[in-house]
């Protein structure tokens, strides 16, 4: 076996490598008008000759190549994915099949929106559902992403407080939440500022009411927050920031933690961003696109980005880009409607029972696994956890077996490693969030291998060190990647 | 509810192994008074074949036996059919970002490819993973050039794409910014004489585009030598990506971004597209977003890594270079697998193809009807034409035809009245042009 060599399927090149002059897989229908020589149209010295480098193909080179490429991917409809705050669930088929329909995918935004009143309907539709479901008064769709929804929210809080006569300076933010919230905050143009988190894993309120000055703008938390603790005192919380006059963001990057069972804008939030990659099953994709629509109060509504997509009298559904109070646009068009396809499909297919059950089970899959792991791995906070649970790696630490170690021999299981390293506030973090739609079977089979990697720690450190052994490849060199950043073949 | 595999007898066993009875128990740490003790108001379940009635529904509201001259930024190009089956693949479309490399080499591999492609198409060196569209990554630009050159001052052409220019806008508010405007000529180009004026060593950068948003083909090098000579970044931004395919690279260019929606990916009513944005490797360590690095792994094999992350948010919080914590993966995928299918004759054809058609229509109109086509300069699918009188009129008597004849111009540039953007690619049949024509006449 050694000496002949493997199979490309085993070891594809990259597409710049392959392929051979004359090959093709596309072909067009004859031009079917008059047309003069190309140099007349448009002078030469626009034009090129070639694209350099670019590999001639047939379609059957095309189609194996990508396949190949795709079978050395980790993927959700694989297995169980326990990345915390991601919220790896499965992505109904459905939500895929009637995105692509044409009516859809072949709909131009710039279509009067007489003949666009399908589309607007699903927009019009998600928006509603997802007014309720967050307990606020008005819902955007354009943002692309959650980090594009946290800007969009802190620009709309800056608008309110000028609005006010000051935009003020500071937005608090506790030093568990993801980067993209102080990185959102600060080309709002923010200073931000940390709130530390007490001993049980929530936001320190002592601490918080030392920090509200007049000057706050806002304070941003998660909630449930990235331990997966459902901050208590958050009504407290939201007195504290009102009375002085700030606003509450809330990132909502942890919804599916309480999907009819209780509401940002019932505790208090004034400006969510709901992820609907995350909790409304929209597809990874790799890393993207996603969607991140934000939700915000009524007293915040003058400052949606426009266009708004509005009712006209008739009942006919347009956007309304007239806004004079709006923070303007935060990207072109109205938002990734084939994402709003998919979320709408998805709540539309569970109902108000559906989306309760998904929360209850997503709650006890997590607190399963809590449950069995406690001990083996440890828990630096003891307060219920809701959708996901952050052990640490402090028993295996003393092995040398760090969480990083821990998640690549996980892969040698057949399971994706776990958040690793974060909340920044717990040393070594294990982040595990399994959601809602994982078996028994596949939970167990998960413990197990979690057990497993526990005891390989013990007795044979060096063994989890040095996985993944049975991956495509073995851990990469990153440091040198970095060092030497190859970013594109150059032949 | 059918995507939840754990059945009353696991939900008992499992909460049995916990000591507990129900589920409501796990709740605890959510005082009562916030809870919400009815049922949300959304509509019931629906079942799938429900499902999939409602949205064929709602998809037959929106009108599909249309020609459409509609571009501005969004194209319909003939998408070969191996890019939705391939994209379509759960290993791509259900995995996650590739952080784990050792079980995402196919995204990963799949990523640097389209950076390659990127550098190929737009001339320069490195390229990330991609952006959220186009509009944001001419904005990312901006913010990268401020960065560069520690200066405020932006010259953006009045013909970079109006939607883009407000997103810009939206960005720089608050973060001082300073965005003066640059006119166009009437040859349709923008009017380098006062770019030239304008700049001075306060500038951080110029934005253009091309081709325009009149679809006019722009001098790229007389902008941007005009620039260095300041000391400024020239960005150069292409909405219509497949133009890159005929047209001269934009290699002196500091930055060059754009939208890559016409490679592959549906129009989707304006997104999920994918922005792209590459520059020069000594800027390397100040751009946005993801990028993705060949490296080796322990063994000495060839393995792709996600890399230069200390550039990132998830590392470097409210000091990152950018809050972007995505890429477009899944779109930028569509767009590489777009251009190995169509390769570089392919490429051709295509590009060919929509300049011809374009060529021809503009010539129909000129000739056949009593309406102008504005700006002479060369264009590759796009044209300003401007009725004679009566456009409102025609442009419904149009519609009633199932014409829709373009993008009316006149809310972003008044001064051109009710004139409408007109698109013409590959996909529109003579026929289709044919009746234009007549329908103005």
């Amino acid at each position: 076996m050694s000496r002949v060599r493997q199979h490309f399927n085993l070891n594809e090149q990259l597409l710049f490598e392959i392929g051979s002059a004359g090959r093709r897989a596309y072909d067009l229908p004859p031009l079917d008008t008059d047309s003069r020589p190309l140099e007349e149209i448009v002078d030469r010295g626009l034009l090129r000759d070639s694209v350099e480098g670019m590999p001639e193909l047939s379609e059957v080179e095309v189609v194996r190549h990508f396949t190949r490429l795709s079978t050395w991917n980790y993927h959700i409809d694989l297995g169980l994915y326990p990345l915390g705050s991601c919220t790896m669930k499965h992505n109904p088929k459905v939500n895929e099949t009637v995105t692509r329909l044409p009516g859809f995918a072949n709909a131009h935004p710039y279509m009067p929106p007489n003949l666009v009143q399908g589309v607007l309907g699903v927009q019009a539709s998600l928006e509603a559902c997802l007014r309720e479901i967050s307990g606020m008064d008005a819902v955007t769709l354009q943002p692309a992403a959650g980090a594009h929804g946290e800007l969009t929210g802190i620009l709309m809080i800056r608008a309110y407080h000028e609005a006010q006569g000051n935009p003020r300076r500071r937005v608090l933010v506790p030093d568990s939440a993801h980067g993209t919230n102080p990185a959102s905050v600060a080309i709002s143009g923010y200073i931000v500022e940390a709130i530390r988190s007490n001993a049980n894993g929530m936001v320190d309120v002592q601490a918080l009411r030392g920090l509200m000055a007049d000057d706050v703008a806002a304070v941003m938390i998660t909630n449930p927050n990235t331990l997966g603790i459902f901050e208590s005192e958050i009504a407290a919380i939201a007195e504290i920031v009102h009375s002085n006059g700030a606003l509450l963001y809330m990132d909502g990057a942890n919804l599916n933690a309480m999907l009819g069972i209780t509401r940002p804008g019932d505790f208090g939030v004034d400006v969510l961003h709901i992820n609907l990659h995350k909790t409304f099953t929209t597809p990874h994709g790799g890393g993207g696109p996603g969607a991140g629509p934000v939700a915000v109060k009524k007293i915040l509504e003058p400052y949606l980005p426009y266009p708004v997509l509005t009712r006209a009298q008739d009942g006919a559904l347009f956007y309304e880009t007239d806004r004079p109070e709006s923070i303007g646009k935060i990207k072109a068009y109205t938002g990734h409607f084939g994402m709003h396809v998919r979320a709408l499909c998805y709540i539309l297919a569970n109902g108000p029972e559906g989306l309760k059950e998904t929360t209850e089970v997503a709650v006890l899959n997590a607190n399963y696994i809590r449950s069995r792991l406690q001990g083996v791995y440890a828990l630096p906070y003891k307060s219920p956890t809701l959708h996901e649970v952050v052990f640490s790696d402090k028993n295996q630490d003393k092995r040398g077996v760090s969480v990083w170690d821990i998640g690549k021999r996980l892969i040698d299981y057949g399971f994706h490693p776990p958040t690793t390293s974060f909340p920044l506030i717990v040393s070594g973090a294990i982040m595990i969030e399994p959601t809602e739609t994982e078996s028994r079977d596949e939970l167990d089979a998960f413990i197990a291998a979690m057990l497993a990697v526990a005891q390989e720690a013990e007795t044979n450190p060096e063994l989890v060190k040095s996985a993944p052994h049975n991956a495509r490849i073995r851990r990469v060199d990153e440091a040198a990647a970095a060092r030497r950043p190859v970013l594109r073949w150059k032949g | 509810m059918r995507y939840i595999p754990c059945s009353e007898s696991d939900r008992k066993a499992l909460l049995g192994s916990m000591g507990l009875t129900s589920i409501e128990q796990l709740f605890a740490g959510i005082p009562e008074n916030l809870r919400l003790r009815r049922l949300l108001n959304i509509p019931s379940a629906l079942s799938e074949p429900e499902l999939l009635d409602y949205f064929q529904k709602a998809a037959s509201e929106n009108a599909e036996d249309y020609a459409s001259f509609l571009g501005a930024g969004v194209y319909r190009h003939f998408i070969p059919v191996v890019v939705d089956s391939l994209i379509s693949r759960s290993e791509f479309y259900t995995a996650y970002t590739p952080y784990q490399a050792e079980v995402s080499q196919g995204t990963l591999q799949a990523i640097f490819e389209f950076q390659t492609y990127i550098t190929q198409l737009t001339g320069q060196e490195v390229a990330n993973a991609s952006l959220y569209d186009g509009s944001t990554a001419v904005t990312e630009a901006v913010l990268m050039a401020r960065r560069v050159t520690r200066r405020k001052k932006f010259l953006v052409a009045r013909t970079v794409h109006p939607e883009y220019r407000a997103v810009m806008a939206t960005y720089s508010r608050n973060l001082g910014i300073e965005i003066q405007t640059i006119d166009y000529l009437p040859t349709g180009r923008i009017d380098v004489s006062q770019l030239d004026k304008a700049l001075d060593d306060t500038v951080a950068g110029i934005v253009i585009q091309t081709p325009n948003f009149f679809g006019t083909i722009e001098d790229t090098v007389a902008a941007s030598s005009l620039a260095a000579k300041h000391g400024a970044l020239s960005i150069v931004n292409v909405c219509e990506a497949l133009s890159m395919g005929i047209l001269r690279a934009p290699s002196e260019a500091d930055i060059v971004t754009g939208e890559a929606q016409s490679l592959g990916v549906p129009m989707s009513y304006g997104g999920p597209h994918v922005g792209f944005l590459a520059t020069h490797e000594k800027l390397v360590r100040q751009m946005p977003g993801r990028l993705v690095g060949m490296g080796v792994d322990q063994e000495g094999r060839r393995a792709f890594v996600l890399t230069l992350a200390t550039r990132e948010q998830h590392i470097r919080r409210e000091r990152a270079t950018s809050n972007i914590c995505t890429n477009q993966s899944l779109c930028a995928l569509m767009a590489t697998i777009y251009l190995a299918t169509l390769g570089p004759r392919g490429l051709r054809d295509a590009c060919e193809q929509n300049i011809r058609k374009t060529d021809y229509a503009v010539a129909q109109i000129q000739s056949r009807t009593p309406h102008k086509v504005l700006f002479p300069s060369p264009r590759f699918n796009e044209f300003v034409l401007q009725f004679k009188s009566g456009g409102p009129g025609l442009i419904q008597r149009l519609l009633q035809k199932n014409i829709v004849p373009g993008f009316p111009l006149g809310r972003a540039y008044p001064e051109l009245g009710d004139a409408v953007l007109v698109c013409v690619t590959e996909t529109t049949t003579r026929r289709q042009i044919d009746a234009l024509v007549e329908g103005l006449k």
